[in-house]
This record gives structure tokens, C-alpha cells and sequence, in this order.
């Protein structure tokens, strides 16, 4: 078992034919990703071929796609200001999991696709500005580095991307290795949030222990905890960045900023220790958190 | 992206939100002609800074705030002469507010505006809700306080309506806040259509804050925009050119706004370890870590610097010029974990950036991810004296000691050692105990502290006691 993504995934790619998204395209299918096609608007009909010399098509509609290619997962790489029509025309067609990994996406554009992911509950949506998802051995769909991943039993959920890598990194050098990793993305207004994947993880038989990387900015985290504190029983490890970040600046992430007294690193990491979460001092000792939590 | 009230009211203007009549001046001849101009008998001079809390500042001659010149920063005036004396003590000097972190902010224009007879202040703002994805709008009858405090002492004073972007708030909304607040009828008519255009402006702007406080009634039951706070989603700036154009460099670090050029995210932190990270959380963590492993040393982050997951070498080449620009660096840190970024790029790009820039700063490298070894080895190579680390604690700590070891041999003295910060790794009580595995676990390995010694730690946090709602002052 495992979250989200596995051998049953059918991927496909929207923004194809661009840079970013014929480079980890051909991520996904050397990972070993069951790879459909890609949606290019005006492209429909060309034949896109990857590194392995493979030819897939491509399609003008995230439609056509589903109806000929039996995709079930779409990737998108459409650049920002396209990016959120890429997400409803996605949600529109009914696919039924979109990782969105485009970052500098519009709030106001997000206010839609919030609005269409409540209308059209079939619909998951992970991300914007994510790294991906990705199940070791099974299925990548996104931008992280395939091969430090591990088939395993902790599931990863986090904010960002290469604070992601390292929980990776750790938990396959301390032997535990991944169920399923989940990059949520550092925007404000986003998919898929950690309470969702934690009942994921929660429910997969396969996750023993979870990760759970924060940052400030928001309060997703609090609440997250309040669900870890009523109803997992795993051991969660949880991280918190920007504990020294000044009030008011935006860290990098749209969404990793302390506005007035909300968002703050000292009420996640509070919530953490009241919902019972072993906390790393920094990701350098995730893997020996994560060892303590399991008792070894 | 933040903007000054005038610009702010230009745009309520635009959008149909009644605003007093005003004229931004940067001369106190400038300030006496708006003032005769506007021809009233009582107008108002009031500083242009990105800060709150400017009618209870303080003006100072220097930045550092120790030549004081006035109280206020934003004063009634009754004559064309007295405004230009007023706008001669402000601009030119630097304002400190509760908002400008103990230091002042230097005053380049002033708003010259007409004064008005007011009834009653409300407070009003719109922004987003990030939990629930659209925006809020957020109104008290509290006007002219600061809003924080008044959600804190009496959260019932404050009303809270969330909106379809789509639609704008819709009349039965706004009439709802107007008669919660307290207007008559005839208020609450002036009160909709400023707020729909208020919130139109929010929208249509890209803006991720809008802030009115105190928004105002009038002698004449008009609903006015005596303030403007507003700043804009970078992300949507694409959009907005003429909103972009608003941009006041003297307000900004300049070292941020070279990193923006390049498109990468720079904060300036004011310590002594330059870092240069990929990934915004990666970043978060390293400053983090800095502050948490190198406290002994007394170093702290010189900036937080996140090049982006994409960069390429001429990046990492302008990045590492940005952090050199600043002379209270003493060590650099350089920490990338590459996915997408290739630790051979980034070892490329600083050996670039080394020779074009001079490698006077003792410099630690973190490599780990996609073609470490060759990242290793470009830098093994290149005959530099950089310092390799194992991992992101081993970097903090390198770095911390070879900022200590640089200001010795410049014959600097050290620098003090930072209190150490409170303790944030956690191993919770009963869960562990709950583990059967337990006993089994050697004594000291995770060298986790006890649950116990960190809890006190809280209590510190305890705020003086809060004065009920202080004045903001208009």
C-alpha cells in the first residue's frame, strides 16, 4: 500500500512540450512512472518522444487525454499565468489528481480553483508550488531526485521541497525508508493540506511513521496537530522553519510569512508538543528523531 | 509589494472610494502650496512611510534616533505657512513608529490633505483567508485603534464576512457589518457603497492587503477613507504594470531588490554568516540552524537567500556577489541539497563567483543530492581553501568558528556569545513511554533533551500587561 500515487497511476503532463516539463516528463518515465501523453494547447496531434526514444502523444485537451490515453494523474508545468486554467480545465475534465508544481501562481487565480475543487469533490489537487508526489518504486510525479528515495514505511508530508529531500534522504540512510512522500507546496491558498494527508497516512496500513515539515506562515500546522492529538496513533516527527524569520517578510514562499501574531514558529512548535509530536531541533537530526520516535 | 497611503488613495479614487481631497508634496514649499491649494482652514500633514502608527511616531534628525526633532508624525495644521513648517521638520528626518523595529524610517514626501469633521471612525480591511482560500473582509466599530488588540481584549467587536471574488461582497453583507456597527440607516446606505468599492479595489488590484483604519463617518453621513494600507501579491504584479511602477526604492533593502531582478528571494537578517541556500525552506532551516549551533561563537544569519530550485550558474554567481556586498558577513554558508539543481552547477557557479568576486570570507560548503561527488570534486580541484561540511549542523558549526577565526586573525575582538536559544527539539512523554520498544533504546543516542527541562521555557513569553486599545492616531 501507499498514498495517492502507485503502479495503477496514469500519468500525463500538462506543458509538455516546454522545458520544464519535457525534462521531468522524462523524470517520471525513467523513475519508471506509468506515462500516458502530455496536454500542449495547439500541439494536439504532434508526437513527443523521450529520452528512451519512447514516442507518447499529445493531446490539445486534458479531455482528449483522459478519454485516449487513460490518464488518472496529470503534472503541470504551464507557466503562472496559465498555470491555474491548466488546474481548472484539469478539474473540469475530471481528473482525479493534479500536481500542480508551478510556483508564482496568483492568489486571486487560487480563489477559483478553490471554488472548483469544493464544487468537484473527485478532484485532489497537490500543490501549487510543490515538489510532487511520489511512491518509491512505483510512480514519480514531480521534481524531486528519484533515486534518493527508498521503498519503506514513513510517510513524508511537507511544505517544502528540498527540506522534503532531506527527511528523504535521512529516513532511507536510517533504514526506515518511504511509503509515500507528499510536497503540499509553500503557497497560502493550495490543494491538498496536512490534515489531508494525514488521514492518508493515518490509513495506510504500509505507514508506520510519519514526518511532517512545517513552516510558518498560516495555521495549517495547529491544525493538523489538533487532528494528530485526536486521532493518530502513529508517531509523527515534526519540523518547524523559520523560527528566526522577522515578522511581516515573506521567506521565499508566498505563504511563509508571520502576519501580526498568526503564523508564528512558537505556536506550531506549541501545538507539536500538545499533540504529542517528537520535534527535530533542525533537519539535521530528522533521522535520530525519527529513531527515537520508533524506539530504536 | 507595499505603497504609501497617497498612492494607496490614488487607487481608492480610481475604484469610486470616497477620499478627502489630498496633494503629495517633497518640498515644505511644495507642502505650503498643496496647502493653500487646498484652501481649507484645517488640513493635515502627514508622513509617507511603510509603517503603521505614524500619528504617534517620533521624528528624529538620524536613523539611529538619537537627535530628536518632534513628536508625531502626522499633524493638524491651520495655515499654509504652518504646513510648510511642519513638512520642513518631517521630511529630510526619519520617523520611528511601533512598526519600524526600534529604528527610523526617513521620511521622503508628505500627503498634504484636507481635514474633515468626523462622527464616528470604523475600522475596516480586507485580506486573505488562507484557511479557507478567499478573501475576508474584517470590520470594528473601533476605528483608529490597533485592531490586534482589539481582537485580542474584545473579539466580539470585531466582524468577519468572507467573500466570493467572483461577485465582490454583496449588499446584504456590507448592510450587515453597518448595522452591527452601529450607523443609521442613512450611514449605512454611504457605508455599502464604500465598502463594494473598497473591495472592488482589493480585487481588481491583486492587492493581498487592504487596510482603512480608521475609515471614517462624516458630520454629513458620508462613509470616507481617511487612511489607505495596501500592498499587492507579487505574483499577480505581471499584471499590473502601472501598480509595479508604484514601487519606492528608497523603501526597500537594496540588496533584496537585486535579488528580485534575478529572481530570487533575499531577506536581510542583520548577523554575520552569509548564506546561500536552494529552496525556501532549506533557507528557513539553515538561518535556523545557524542561530541554534553557532550561538557560542555569537554568529547569527547575515540573510536569509534561497537561489531558487532552477538556477542556473550565473545565478549562483550574483547571489554570492549580493552576500559578499555586505560587511558585516565575517563566513559564508552555502547549503544545497540538489534535486532539480545540480550540486555541479552550484560548485560551478561559486568557483565562478569566487574568481570574479575575491574570496576574502572564509567560505563552508554543504553538498548533498544529484551529482554531489562531482560538485565535490569541482571544489576539491579548484585549490581554494573551502571549507567542506557533512552536514547542515557540521556547516553551522564551521561556519560559526571560521567567522570567530577570521575576526582574530583581522584583530577583531570576538564576538559576544548569543543567549542560547530556547530549546525546540521535543521528545514527547507518554508516547514514548507507550512504545514497548523503549527499554531497548541505548540511554544517550539521540542525545534527546528531557521533556522536562524544556517546558519552563513558555512561561518567559509572558507579554507586559496589555493597555486597552491604544490610539493609532490619524
Amino acid at each position: 500500500m501507499s498514498v495517492l500515487v502507485n503502479k495503477k497511476t496514469r500519468l500525463i503532463c500538462q506543458g509538455i512540450t516546454g522545458k520544464v516539463g519535457t525534462f521531468h516528463s522524462n523524470g517520471a518515465i525513467n523513475y519508471g512512472t506509468a506515462f500516458a501523453g502530455g496536454v500542449t494547447p495547439g500541439k494536439g496531434g504532434q508526437t513527443w518522444t523521450a529520452e528512451n526514444g519512447k514516442n507518447f502523444p499529445v493531446w490539445n485537451t486534458v479531455a482528449e487525454a483522459m478519454r485516449e490515453g487513460g490518464a488518472n494523474a496529470s503534472m503541470i508545468f504551464v507557466p503562472p499565468a496559465g498555470a491555474a486554467d491548466a488546474i481548472l480545465e484539469a478539474i473540469a475534465a475530471k481528473m482525479p489528481l493534479v500536481v500542480a508544481i508551478t510556483e508564482g501562481i496568483p492568489a486571486r487565480d487560487m480563489y477559483a480553483v478553490k471554488r472548483a475543487l469544493e464544487k468537484n469533490p473527485g478532484t485532489r489537487l497537490v500543490g501549487p508550488n510543490c515538489p510532487g508526489v511520489i511512491t518509491p518504486g512505483e510512480c514519480k510525479i514531480g521534481i524531486m531526485p528519484g533515486y534518493i528515495h527508498k521503498r519503506g514505511s514513513t510517510g513524508i508530508v511537507s511544505r517544502s521541497g528540498t527540506l522534503t529531500y532531506e527527511a528523504v534522504f535521512q529516513s532511507t540512510q536510517c533504514g526506515l525508508g518511504q511509503s509515500s512522500c507528499i510536497g503540499i507546496g509553500g503557497d497560502p491558498i493550495k490543494g491538498t493540506d496536512f490534515i489531508d494527508c494525514l488521514e492518508l497516512f493515518n490509513a495506510d496500513p504500509e505507514t508506520k511513521q510519519i514526518i511532517m515539515i512545517g513552516e510558518i506562515g498560516g495555521d495549517s500546522e495547529e491544525r493538523a496537530c489538533a487532528y494528530i492529538k485526536a486521532h493518530v496513533k502513529k508517531p509523527v516527527v515534526g519540523f518547524i522553519g523559520g523560527t528566526r524569520a522577522p515578522k511581516g517578510k515573506r521567506m521565499g514562499h508566498a505563504g511563509a510569512i508571520v502576519s501580526g501574531n498568526t503564523g508564528t514558529a512558537e505556536a506550531k512548535l506549541a501545538a507539536m508538543r500538545d499533540a504529542g509530536v517528537f520535534i527535530a531541533e533542525s533537519p539535521a537530526t530528522l533521522g535520530a528523531t525519527l529513531l527515537t520516535a520508533v524506539g530504536r | 509589494m507595499k505603497i504609501h497611503e497617497y498612492q494607496g488613495k490614488a487607487l481608492f479614487r480610481q475604484h469610486g472610494v470616497p477620499v478627502l481631497r489630498g496633494i503629495p508634496a517633497t518640498t515644505p514649499e511644495a507642502a505650503e502650496a498643496a496647502a493653500r491649494e487646498l484652501g481649507s482652514p484645517v488640513v493635515v500633514v502627514k508622513s509617507q512611510i511603510h509603517a503603521g502608527g505614524r500619528g504617534k511616531g517620533t521624528v528624529f534628525a538620524d536613523e539611529a534616533c538619537t537627535q530628536h526633532v518632534m513628536d508625531g508624525g502626522v499633524k493638524v495644521v491651520k495655515s499654509p505657512e504652518q504646513a510648510r513648517e511642519i513638512a520642513g521638520k518631517l521630511l529630510g528626518n526619519c520617523l520611528r513608529t511601533a512598526q519600524t523595529a526600534g529604528t527610523g524610517k526617513r521620511v521622503n514626501t508628505v500627503y498634504v490633505e484636507d481635514g474633515c469633521a468626523i462622527a464616528k471612525e470604523l475600522y475596516l480591511s480586507v485580506l486573505l483567508d488562507r484557511a479557507v482560500g478567499a478573501p475576508v473582509v474584517v470590520a470594528s466599530a473601533d476605528g483608529g485603534m490597533d485592531i490586534e488588540q482589539v481582537a485580542h481584549d474584545t473579539p466580539e467587536r470585531v466582524l468577519r464576512v468572507h467573500i466570493d471574488p467572483a461577485l465582490g461582497i454583496l449588499d446584504h453583507q456590507a448592510r450587515r457589518l453597518g448595522f452591527e456597527q452601529g450607523l443609521t440607516p442613512a450611514q449605512v446606505g454611504a457605508y455599502v457603497k464604500t465598502v463594494k468599492s473598497l473591495v472592488k479595489c482589493f480585487l481588481e488590484t491583486d492587492a493581498d492587503l487592504l487596510e482603512v483604519n480608521p475609515l471614517v463617518v462624516t458630520a454629513k453621513d458620508e462613509v470616507v477613507a481617511l487612511d489607505s494600507k495596501m500592498s499587492f501579491d507579487d505574483n499577480a504584479l505581471f499584471r499590473h504594470p502601472d501598480i509595479a511602477a508604484l514601487l519606492d526604492p528608497t523603501e526597500e533593502d537594496p540588496s533584496e531588490l537585486e535579488a528580485k531582478k534575478h529572481d530570487m528571494a533575499f531577506v536581510k537578517l542583520g548577523g554575520n554568516i552569509g548564506c546561500m541556500v536552494n529552496g525556501a525552506g532549506l533557507a528557513m532551516a539553515t538561518m535556523d540552524a545557524i542561530a541554534l549551533y553557532g550561538s557560542k561563537q555569537g554568529a547569527f544569519p547575515a540573510n536569509f537567500l534561497d537561489v531558487g530550485g532552477g538556477a542556473t550558474a550565473e545565478k549562483v554567481t550574483t547571489a554570492f556577489k549580493i552576500i559578499l556586498k555586505d560587511p558585516s558577513v565575517e563566513a559564508i554558508l552555502v547549503n544545497i541539497f540538489g534535486g532539480i539543481m545540480k550540486c555541479d552547477t552550484i560548485a560551478t557557479g561559486v568557483l565562478t563567483a569566487v574568481k570574479e568576486a575575491g574570496l576574502d570570507r572564509p567560505l563552508v560548503v554543504r553538498l548533498e543530492g544529484t551529482n554531489v561527488e562531482l560538485g565535490k570534486k569541482l571544489i576539491a580541484d579548484s585549490g581554494l581553501a573551502v571549507i567542506a561540511a557533512d552536514d547542515l549542523k557540521d556547516g553551522c558549526v564551521k561556519a560559526a568558528i571560521a567567522a570567530a577565526k577570521w575576526r582574530a586573525e583581522k584583530g577583531m575582538p570576538p564576538r559576544e556569545a548569543l543567549p542560547e536559544p530556547a530549546p525546540i527539539a521535543y521528545i514527547p512523554k507518554k508516547k514514548a513511554a507507550a512504545k514497548p520498544a523503549k527499554k531497548s533504546k541505548p540511554a544517550k543516542k539521540a542525545k534527546a533533551k528531557p521533556a522536562k527541562k524544556i517546558k519552563p521555557v513558555k512561561k518567559a513569553v509572558k507579554k507586559p500587561a496589555a493597555k486597552t486599545s491604544k490610539k493609532k492616531g490619524r
